[in-house]
């Protein structure tokens, strides 16, 4: 028994010395770091223990800009993708010819690279010399005036930002859905026609609860993805965030470290500290409202 | 309400890798299911008995031919329509619903004049809840109940809305061997209660013999036939129905007919008179055996199994089919087997000839 248990922690050494070094040490590095005052970083020395960082970063316009930014694309992005996925999920499900065709096209945007997806949104939305963009163009069309997506308005960048992050995380939810949905067996919709039951009593009697557990799991992944977004805002509005208002925490926790205002770890480490409980609170919060409302089953 | 079947036909497009050939699954149906009775479809697995409960449902649209509910003709008509009441093998009981809302759940698709009054759905649950038993567990989920009463709470569902008819798809093929005596008789007491036309389908002859007024064998997709499950035991039209029912199954041996006396391994047996000369397939039913000391059909003893009200005789005969037959005779007459050598005299009306080539009996 004691060899036995001896070789098993043998074998999941590596894996222990990995992650301990490099996930388990930093998060309390962070928690440490978050409260050392007056942290330098070349000199390696701190003022001394406290929760002056918080406080700074609690008033730095920055990162009361990058929480407002990251809220609004949580909540604006999240329900938004969830129900558009569900919405295509159900439409795939339903129908018979080039199902599979659909299927691969809806999800192509997973294996699609982000950079080109970039280009793609920078063709569609970006201002240049040479032209207001293909959407301008569209608007023109019905008379609307050319918008700068990408340097005007707050609103019409956060616009383009949750467009962007919509169509980024859809595929993965259509993936997702479009299999539970098919893993519902078929005799409770048999059963359910037989007695005359209507589509939409079917659809939100039957099928909503039966898929309930993946859709409480893709609410969560989804508010925890959206919290951390971060290479969405760069990749549409380049690297410097903060000059154009459209930071996120993520962003602000990376300026804080490398970034043009950057040498901060421990601003960057309270950020990071904040962002963590924000998500701990929401992800509780979301658990706790989903057990009245889901069902497991065996 | 009479069920009238007119050359039902379903086939299914073949869609193996081999041969495209398509399937027919229901093969020219012609059956009348009289009013308020229980009637078994019964047969292997894959001989169409499922898709004809699902062509009787709506849920499968027939090939070709015509089904009538009393003088309707519901062909044509969606399942919601049929006003059917089904019962599904694995129950489809909905897991995130109560009991009581899984009763109700038909009741609230009604609308319009249908549509009933929320004391009136509690009362109609409540009843066919206490009609099935299982009136005080109306708060439980599906998954806190046990097999049997899954499947009442599953009749009560098909009960509730009233419907014209009553399909119960392998009702108790999910259920353990004690269990299944005890439900089987609770679906006849219930039929018997509601007297709701009711067809189910069922792979297992003796479940289908105990309970059906009628019982309808099928093979292939074809009805081989259908009839009371007595007459159809006592009187098989072919080999096949004599070989599925009955359990121990009948014997069956290479037999010859000559000038109207029945030759088994050259020893007459049985006088035949009518029947044509030729070689011939008997079947006798392991109760078709009385011992005699001076009986026609000699066999060699094999061994003996004491069950108490009777005893099954295992004996060894040349022109047996399989390497030992068996002989079922009562208690009383077993002090005679202590010989190697066993004679015993035939019922006549136990013993079936069929035709070598066609299965069909003749006699």
């Amino acid at each position: 028994m004691e060899k036995k248990s001896l070789k098993g922690w043998l074998y999941l050494l590596p894996a222990i010395l990995f992650l301990g070094f490099f996930m388990v040490y930093p998060l309390i590095d962070v928690f440490v770091y978050s409260f050392e005052e007056n942290y330098n970083f070349a000199s390696q020395t701190y003022s001394g223990m406290g929760s002056y960082n918080y406080s700074y970063v609690l008033r730095d316009p920055y990162f009361l800009q990058a929480v407002r930014n990251t809220f609004l694309l949580v909540v604006i992005t999240v329900p938004l993708s969830t129900g558009l996925a569900l919405l295509i999920s159900v439409a795939l499900s339903s129908i018979r010819p080039l199902k599979q065709l659909f299927q691969t096209v809806f999800f192509l945007p997973y294996v699609t690279n982000t950079l080109a997806v970039g280009l793609v949104f920078m063709i569609l939305f970006k201002r240049t010399a040479y032209t207001d963009g293909f959407v301008n163009l569209l608007l023109s069309w019905f008379g609307a005036g050319p918008v700068d997506f990408i340097d005007g308005p707050y609103a019409a960048k956060l616009f383009v930002l949750c467009l962007y992050t919509i169509w980024v995380v859809m595929p993965f939810k259509i993936l997702i859905l479009t299999s539970a949905l098919a893993s519902v067996n078929q005799t409770y919709y048999n059963a359910a026609r037989i007695d005359g039951t209507s589509r939409t009593r079917i659809f939100f009697r039957i099928t909503l609860p039966m898929i309930s557990p993946t859709l409480v799991y893709l609410i969560i992944t989804g508010f925890i993805g959206a919290f951390k977004a971060y290479s969405d805002a760069v990749a549409l509005f380049g690297t410097n965030l903060n000059a154009a208002g459209m930071n996120t925490i993520v962003g602000y926790v990376y300026d804080m470290l490398y970034g043009s205002s950057g040498g901060y770890p421990s601003y960057a480490s309270a950020a990071a500290i904040l962002l963590f409980a924000i998500v701990l609170t929401i992800t509780c919060i979301n658990l706790l409202v989903s057990r009245k409302h889901v069902h497991y089953f065996s | 309400m009479k069920v009238t079947l007119q050359n039902l036909t379903k086939k299914f497009p073949g869609r193996g890798r081999k041969s495209r050939e398509e399937v027919i699954a229901v093969n020219d149906f012609n059956l009348e299911i009289p009013d308020g009775k229980l009637i078994g479809l019964l047969g292997p697995s894959g001989c169409g008995k499922s898709t004809a409960l699902n062509l009787l449902c709506g849920l499968l649209k027939p090939t070709n031919g015509r089904i009538f509910f009393g003088d309707d003709d519901v062909t044509d008509l969606e399942p919601e329509k049929r006003e059917v009441g089904m019962v599904f093998q694995n129950y489809a009981l909905y897991p995130h619903l109560t009991v009581m809302q899984n009763i109700l759940f038909p009741l609230q698709n009604l609308k319009g004049a249908d549509r009933l009054s929320k004391e009136e759905m509690q009362k109609r649950a409540f009843d066919v809840a206490r009609l099935v038993q299982i009136d005080g567990l109306m708060d439980r989920r599906p998954g806190e109940l046990s097999g049997g009463q899954q499947q009442r709470v599953a009749i009560a569902r098909a009960l509730v809305k009233m419907p014209r008819i009553l399909l119960m798809d392998e009702p108790l093929s999910n259920l353990d061997a004690r269990l299944r005596l005890q439900t089987r008789e609770e679906i006849r007491r219930i039929q018997k209660e509601t007297k709701i036309t009711t067809v189910f389908v069922t792979h297992d002859q003796e479940e289908a013999m105990s309970i059906s007024d009628e019982i309808v064998v099928m093979k292939d997709g074809v009805i081989q036939q259908a009839g009371k499950p007595q007459e159809v035991y006592d009187d098989p039209k072919n080999l096949f129905v004599a070989r599925f029912l009955g359990n121990p199954p009948i014997n069956l041996f290479q037999g010859t007919v000559k000038s109207g006396r029945l030759y088994l391994a050259d020893a007459p047996v049985l006088d035949t008179s009518g029947i044509p000369d030729q070689e011939v397939t008997v079947g006798i039913r392991p109760e078709g055996f009385s011992l005699s000391k001076d009986g026609h059909f000699v066999c060699g003893l094999d061994r003996v199994e004491v069950m108490g009200r009777d005893v099954s005789v295992i004996f060894r005969h040349s022109a047996s089919r399989e390497p030992a037959a068996r002989a079922i005779i009562s208690a009383e007459s077993q002090t005679d087997l202590t010989s190697s050598e066993v004679r015993f005299d035939l019922k006549p009306g136990k013993v079936f000839l069929f035709h070598n080539e066609t299965e069909e009996r003749i006699g």
